[in-house]
């Protein structure tokens, strides 16, 4: 599975709890629409950490890295890539 | 259940006396309501309180062999001694019941001492072999059932509960300081520790065998284990969510075995609705519901209740626990509990039992075990959350994740960093420890020791938590974090306080057995085996769980928020003016008699209690523990002749 479909799947089930894709773009701002909450930002980062064997430092914890499906996805291949 | 009780000479010496054998289980009447039985031979005596469930009019024990060589009595149940008995008649034995007892005489013929490997059940067994002259005592694997001893002037008394072993012994019984500290620690005594000196609980999963002669011999024969790390169960999320639903459907099936009606309870959380929808959809039982609501809205669950009653259509039946209740049955409770306990969380649960009791129903089934084997509870988030901040400890925002779990702490801005590093911070550097996990709650249960006097200080001369660390097994060091916190839960907390204090003892003083399909063995080792993060999925608890009754329970119960069960604490004893007997208890001359609390500290607690000063943990903790510690006392030490010998 891709890392997008993984973090699509994740933020689905558990902050929309549904299976409908159609529920999530991948450029919706996480905290603009609600869909998580400053301490949801850290339950995210958990599960990329966990999922994709990555840590994430203080200073990345910032909407450009985290607050959308895209900008996840850009941060992680960022991450990897510089590893 | 049942309940049992014995004698065996340790020597040559007088022969067992049938009059205190018959005293000893008088004490367990209420365990046992239905009938007595007893075998007394030149070495041991064996005595049995029965509770009848299966073969009501044929069951009595003790129940013998062919030849009437080996003779058992039993509290519990044998789940598969349907299919067993079958194996057995193939075998050539002869059955002269239809019960589920007589297939471990014939099992212990067949298989000595490795019989109990073949029982799917819960039970405390005594078990005579009079070809050998040896008896054998053992313990359900995850210590459902209870079964004390106690040797006393080459004699071992062995009971279901103490009060039976002190009417054997007769002689007024002291404190285990050591035990206290423990359980004021850890929740409840570690090992083979009880609050009596020098009466032992048989550990679960263990044996006690008494050869001729004497010797004594204690073994385990099954033991919680968990996989090295990244060694756990193959298979695909949808596949092993299939695997462990079969099981829970088979669990819980072979539950429903009984010559009698079942029940079950229903709390309105994940883990029995998923039992009362498995019994819904899976059998052909009609489904008989109790639950227990609070008149405290921050306690209550009923709307869930209410949505599972009319989502799988039950009869129901319902009590509600007023605070003062708990005040009220206090002192009922722990003549039960025969132990001290912290939180008050146990009394609605033996009043929950006194409903099934009047609707005249002697067995339910109950969720309980889900939380420690398929990682439900809040101190595991907890540990994931420290373990998530121990990467990088010097984090300002790893730690702030402890707010979705415990939202008191979006206090002011400034104060809660500081403070949840300062509360969970222990540890924090050596994540690797065995004990990680637990650090924090320890120590904030250990803050109940303030209040220890002098004299019961200078008898606590080692560290607890540092020997309940020394003494955990060496496989430990290759599990993962979060099965070390599963197995220190299911080693400290579910054994010695959930399924004894809050669980067979407040069923049992209403003569009521509980019967728990995720604590069948064949559950607790798929969960064990499961990859951690299936058990939670970052925070999300009993995933692989939810995964498997998806289609079986509302949704709106999969995905609400859990909720810990919890009872009135301090609002229980002081919401009115406290009753005499707390008064009695708390009193300066009380304290002083037992001699185990500072008596101005907690002359202070009190006063701050009814300022209403009084709202945290440790506050609630100290005054539930000191007050039980002291009806403790009086009930089991000061009233000793007319509550023990007075038959």
């Amino acid at each position: 599975m891709s890392v997008e479909q993984q973090i699509r799947d994740y933020i689905l089930e558990n902050y929309l709890f549904t299976d409908d894709q159609s529920a999530l773009e991948n450029e919706d701002s996480f905290l603009e629409k609600g869909i998580l909450d400053s301490t949801g930002i850290l339950e995210v980062i958990y599960f990329i950490e966990e999922e994709m064997e990555i840590k994430v430092e203080d200073e990345e914890m910032i909407p450009d890295n985290l607050d959308s499906v895209n900008n996840i996805v850009a941060f992680i291949k960022r991450k990897t890539e510089a590893a | 259940m049942c309940g049992i009780a014995g004698i065996i000479n340790l020597s040559d010496q007088d022969s067992i006396d049938q009059h205190l054998l018959k005293a000893m289980v008088s004490k367990l009447h209420h365990r046992g309501p239905d009938s007595q039985g007893f075998m007394i031979n030149d070495y041991v005596g064996l005595g049995h309180a029965r509770l009848s469930i299966i073969d009501v009019e044929g069951g009595d024990q003790p129940i013998h062999n062919e030849d009437k060589k080996i003779w058992v009595v039993f509290n519990g149940e044998i789940f598969n001694y349907v299919e067993l008995t079958s194996q057995l008649k193939k075998l050539g034995h002869k059955f002269y019941t239809h019960t589920d007892t007589e297939v471990i005489v014939h099992l212990y013929e067949e298989y000595g001492d490795a019989f109990v490997n073949h029982l799917n059940g819960q039970f405390s067994i005594a078990l005579w072999d009079d070809n050998n002259k040896r008896l054998l005592l053992t313990r359900d694997r995850p210590g459902i059932h209870p079964l004390f001893y106690s040797v006393v002037n080459n004699r071992l008394f062995f009971g279901s509960e103490i009060k039976a072993i002190l009417r054997g012994i007769g002689k007024t019984p002291e404190l285990n300081p050591v035990a206290l500290d423990e359980l004021m620690t850890f929740w409840s005594p570690t090992g083979s520790n009880t609050v009596f000196k020098g009466v032992d609980s048989l550990k679960p999963g263990h044996m006690l065998i008494i050869e001729q002669g004497g010797k004594i011999q204690c073994k385990a024969y099954w033991e919680w284990s968990y996989p090295v790390e990244n060694n756990y169960r193959a298979g695909t999320e949808a596949e092993l969510a299939e695997e462990l639903k079969s099981l829970l459907i088979d669990a819980t099936r072979i539950r429903l075995r009984s010559d009698v009606p079942v029940g079950a309870y229903l709390s309105g959380g994940l883990d029995s609705s998923a039992l009362v929808s498995i019994i819904h959809n899976y059998t052909d039982v009609s489904l008989r519901t109790f639950s227990i609501a609070f008149e405290d809205d921050g306690l209550d669950e009923s709307s869930f209740q209410k949505e599972m009653i009319e989502h799988v259509n039950a009869d129901h039946s319902r009590v509600v626990c007023k605070n003062t209740d708990i005040a009220d049955q206090f002192e009922k409770t722990i003549w039960h509990t025969e132990s001290p306990i912290l939180r008050t969380a146990p009394v609605p649960m033996g009043i929950l039992s006194s409903l099934v009791n009047q609707s005249n129903y002697k067995v339910v089934l109950t969720g309980e075990g889900a939380d420690e084997v398929l990682g439900g509870y809040d101190i595991f988030k907890e540990t994931k959350i420290r373990q998530f901040w121990a990467k990088n400890p010097e984090s300002v925002f790893r730690p702030l994740l402890l707010k979705r779990l415990y939202p008191y702490l979006n206090m002011g801005q400034g104060k809660a960093p500081a403070y949840i590093r300062n509360f969970f911070g222990n540890s924090i550097e050596q994540p690797q420890i065995n004990g990680f996990s637990h650090m924090p709650r320890w120590d904030t249960t250990s803050r109940c020791k303030d209040f220890f006097s002098n004299d019961m200080k200078n008898k606590l001369l080692n560290d607890v938590m540092s020997e309940f660390e020394f003494s955990l097994p060496a496989s430990l060091q290759q599990w993962n974090y979060f099965n070390k916190a599963q197995y220190i839960e299911a080693k400290t907390l579910m054994s010695g306080y959930l399924l004894s204090s809050q669980g067979d003892r407040m069923l049992m003083m209403n003569s009521v057995e509980g019967r728990f399909p995720f604590l069948d063995h064949r559950v607790i080792e798929f969960g064990n085996s499961l990859d951690p993060r299936l058990k939670m999925k970052v925070l999300n608890e009993k995933y692989l769980l939810k995964r498997a009754v998806k289609n079986d329970v509302p949704s709106s119960i999969i995905n609400r928020f859990k909720q810990p069960y919890r009872a009135p604490d301090i609002p229980g004893f002081f919401t009115e003016k406290p009753l005499d007997y707390v008064e009695d208890m708390l009193s300066e001359s009380a304290l002083r008699e037992s001699g185990y609390f500072d008596e101005k500290k907690v002359g202070l607690l009190v006063k701050k209690i009814k300022r209403g000063l009084a709202m945290g943990y440790k506050d609630n903790m100290a005054l539930v523990g000191i007050l039980s510690t002291q009806l403790w006392h009086k009930q089991f030490i000061t009233d000793f002749k007319q509550n023990i010998m007075h038959d």
